[in-house]
């Protein structure tokens, strides 16, 4: 037993756990091991240990970052018919709540299905844009998964790998990513001439790597016809899953890669904004799931020359895995994220 | 800045402070920025706030942001092609 104070703080899955100051600084050395051990990255150090561990020690409800180091929150999905038109929702956003940037979109957010509204959606931004002031993006997920049969028309490549048709598998997500491309830069394309600010790819490499191809060859598209449209490239997840395990980018293997190398590609390809993403344990503390996360993001930020919005939302950056978000566990993730990563948005 | 210019925080920060004549300190003060928004015509943060029919909002201050800032703003630019003789037609 120990005399130590408890503290309550939480778990991954939202459920609060009461820990000492010594427990969750373990957690913390854990978590940045568990980042080490599995990225080759180098570990936190102590200096930003224990600056962690006095926000998560901390039983205050609620925290935030010094005055002066307010960053830029992006977001996904402000325009979609939440509690009103698409347009309200948006004025809503800006006006009551002060967001920094606004998405239209539509709520099921799959690429293949907005492609057959294109021109619907081009003239809701075109209205959308004459009655907001804050940027105003288009946001969709690639999900590459909607390509394949039966919701699509190419083979699915899910079906195919577990009977050992790896070279069928393949070929079925190679058809899919040139499909998508096409897709991209047509909704690009529509939007552009709409007056949209920027295209967001949220959700990117859910699929895999074939995902994350799609993504960089349109951004580099768009890059190259609109020079002014901003292309914010946001990750599904940690790590690029090889699911095809032999495409490249300008000679750069995409299976596996972790979120510095996922940022260089993106910068390169022409995106102005990147997203990474650290996924929760949801059996693990909030406190182990920032430092892993923190250790992992760190060397993306080392390279980076473009504005970097880590992922902090449901089951992502350290914040609990649960719909409904207790702000005092985001709260610790944002300030984490903004005093040691020193992020340019959120 | 950061969506379409791809600036990161700091440098966007400063790039806009300096267009408005203020600190980046200042940004994040709404009691500063009120009035610097207002000066500017760029809208005001809370609709309640932008009720005196002669202040700009909504497109009105996207115009004089991309003004101020000196950035061409993609649906200001197309507001302008759209409003010619021609409509804007292709």
């Amino acid at each position: 037993m120990t005399n130590e104070a408890r503290v309550p703080t939480r778990m991954g899955d939202g459920t609060f756990a009461r820990l000492t100051r010594s427990e969750i600084r373990a957690d913390l050395v854990a978590g940045s091991e568990a980042a080490v051990k599995r990225a080759k990255v180098p570990p936190l150090t102590d200096v930003e240990l224990d600056h962690l561990l006095d926000i998560y020690a901390s039983a205050a409800r609620f925290t935030g970052v010094d005055v002066g180091d307010e960053i830029i929150l992006s977001c996904d999905g402000t325009g979609m018919k939440t509690h009103a038109s698409r347009i309200q929702d948006l004025q809503s956003y800006e006006q009551w709540m002060g967001a920094d940037l606004l998405e239209l979109c539509v709520g099921d957010y799959s690429l293949k299905v907005v492609r057959t509204i294109l021109s619907y959606e081009a003239q809701y931004m075109h209205d959308a844009l004459l009655c907001t002031v804050a940027p105003l993006q288009y946001g969709v997920m690639p999900n590459l998964g909607l390509y394949s049969k039966p919701d699509g028309p190419c083979d699915n490549w899910n079906e195919l790998l577990p009977l050992g048709k790896i070279a069928e598998a393949r070929a079925a997500q190679e058809e899919a990513v040139e499909m998508a491309v096409l897709d991209m830069v047509r909704l690009a394309d529509s939007q552009y001439e709409a007056g949209a600010d920027a295209i967001d790819w949220d959700t990117t490499g859910a699929s895999g790597d074939p995902e994350f191809l799609a993504a960089l060859r349109a951004t580099a598209i768009i890059r190259e016809k609109y020079p002014d449209l901003g292309v914010q490239l946001g990750m599904a997840g940690e790590f690029v899953l090889g699911m095809h395990g032999q495409l490249e980018w300008e000679g750069v293997r995409l299976a596996g890669l972790w979120p510095k190398e996922q940022l260089l590609l993106a910068q390169q390809a022409g995106a102005t904004m990147f997203g990474p993403v650290v996924n929760v344990n949801t059996g693990k503390s909030c406190a182990w799931n920032i430092a892993r996360a923190i250790a992992l993001v760190k060397p993306c930020m080392e390279v980076a020359t473009i504005p970097v919005h880590m992922n902090a939302g449901m089951g992502v950056g350290a914040v609990p895995m649960f719909v409904h978000a207790p702000a005092d566990a985001v709260s610790r993730a944002a300030k984490s994220c903004v005093d040691l990563l020193h992020v340019d948005g959120l | 800045m950061q969506m379409t210019r791809g600036m990161r925080l700091k440098e966007a920060k400063d790039y806009v402070a300096g267009k408005l004549g203020v600190t980046p300190f200042d940004l994040s003060d709404p009691v500063v920025m009120t009035d610097v928004r207002n000066e500017h015509g760029f809208g005001r943060i809370h609709s309640y706030a932008i009720s005196q029919p002669w202040q700009a909002n909504q497109i009105e201050a996207k115009f004089n942001i991309a003004r101020v800032l000196d950035v061409p703003i993609n649906c200001v630019e197309k507001f302008k092609e759209r409003t010619t003789p021609t409509g804007g037609a292709k």
